[in-house]
């Protein structure tokens, strides 16, 4: 079986994070795109922090953090997968 | 070029050359109160000329060029040489500004403060700013508003105000001492005529104020306001800013801070007497 692979955010110093309303913007340096993301983006960004997490190590944190009643593994790998098109996070 | 001129709207020196006198002696008599560029040193140029030397003189029709270009920009007929001139200048500061966060909006001060009124082409940006400055605002501008990121201050851009078709007589009505420039028929967007900003808006256009509201104003439906949250004012002003990508992060930050700090309303009108007072009963609110 494959190894699960681990997700790392993107260095805070790249990232301009700024919550709003229901949504938060981020203003991502490398690519000089500005994202304007919902829940659970932002979550998963500072949960990540500076720690390669798999997708397990981060949906159970989530889960603990947010108190998840449905924490759905492949919901989060949807979000994860979008997160690295888009350079948020990266794939290791 | 044969014909230049140099004008100062706001912050932003111009310098117009063009082929034929006219335009730029009707720029000189519309803007006669304006001031020269600081050091007589422009931050763009206007060129308004010939496809080809003998078409100075048959069938006349002025492309319009600059430090900035679009190649394909449809050349206008002679006639119409001052609204190229607007355009050319309009053009040049969609393209090439850098210093500030162009914002497509009407902006209008009172005390100190301005309201930023955006939105599309036919939403009402030019009657509701002239309309304003008619009942003893002063009129900042009715297309660009300059949104400074280092201060978060606005500046204002009163360039001659453009008006289109019903809104001719509607404002004439309400200014009957202004004064206008030609009425300009058959252009791109109909007939056009041109409103000089008053005294007050001219002698004060170099004081920024602060952005105190930020109105989304949509003409034809019934009358109705609604609260914007900060995230689709953002998203809405970034469609509204020709240069935001190109600030980088000096413009994400510029444009959260605004969204955060200052209210926005949408505010749908069926007239324009009726977004007056809509405008200046959220005004008073505030």
């Amino acid at each position: 079986m494959k190894d699960s692979p681990s997700y790392r955010a993107a260095a805070p110093e790249t990232l301009r994070i700024v919550p709003l309303d229901a949504l938060t913007l981020i203003y991502h340096h490398a690519s000089g795109m500005t994202h304007v993301v919902d829940a659970p983006v932002p979550e998963i960004l500072e949960t990540l922090g500076d720690k390669a997490m798999t997708g397990a190590q981060l949906l159970a944190q989530l889960s603990q953090a947010f108190d998840l009643g449905d924490a759905d593994p492949a919901a989060l790998t949807l979000r994860l997968d979008e997160m690295v098109a888009s350079g948020l996070v990266e794939r290791l | 070029m044969k014909h230049v001129t140099s004008l100062k709207i706001g912050p932003i020196g111009f310098r117009i050359g063009c082929d034929w006198k006219a335009p730029v002696a009707q720029v000189e008599r519309l803007y006669a109160d304006f001031p020269r560029p600081d050091d007589g040193i422009a931050d763009f140029n206007v060129h308004l000329f010939a496809a080809r030397p003998w078409r100075r003189f048959l069938r006349p029709s002025v492309h319009i060029g600059g430090d900035f270009v679009i190649p394909d920009a449809a050349p206008l007929p002679l006639a119409q040489g001052l609204l190229a001139a607007e355009m050319g200048m309009n053009l040049q500061m969609a393209l090439g500004q850098r210093r500030y966060l162009l914002l497509h909006a009407a902006a209008a001060e009172r005390d100190g403060r301005a309201v930023l009124m955006t939105g599309i082409s036919g939403a009402g940006k030019s009657t509701l700013a002239a309309l304003l400055m008619a009942r003893g605002w002063r009129l900042m501008g009715d297309e660009f508003a300059l949104l400074d990121p280092a201060t978060g201050l606005v500046h204002g851009f009163p360039r001659l105000v453009s008006l289109k078709n019903e809104s001719i007589d509607v404002v004439a009505r309400a200014l009957p001492d202004a004064a206008f420039g030609p009425r300009l028929e058959g252009t791109p967007k109909g007939t056009i005529r041109h409103l000089v900003p008053d005294a007050r808006a001219i002698a004060a256009m170099g004081e920024p104020a602060a952005p105190a509201l930020i109105l989304f104003p949509s003409f034809g439906h019934q009358a109705a306001e609604r609260p914007v949250l900060p995230s689709e004012s953002f998203v809405r002003l970034t469609q509204a800013s020709t240069n935001y990508t190109k600030l980088a992060e000096r413009g994400f930050d510029a444009l959260t801070r605004l969204v955060r700090d200052v209210p926005s309303r949408a505010l749908d009108y069926p007239d324009a007497d009726t977004a007056l007072a809509q405008v200046e009963r959220l005004w008073e609110a505030l």
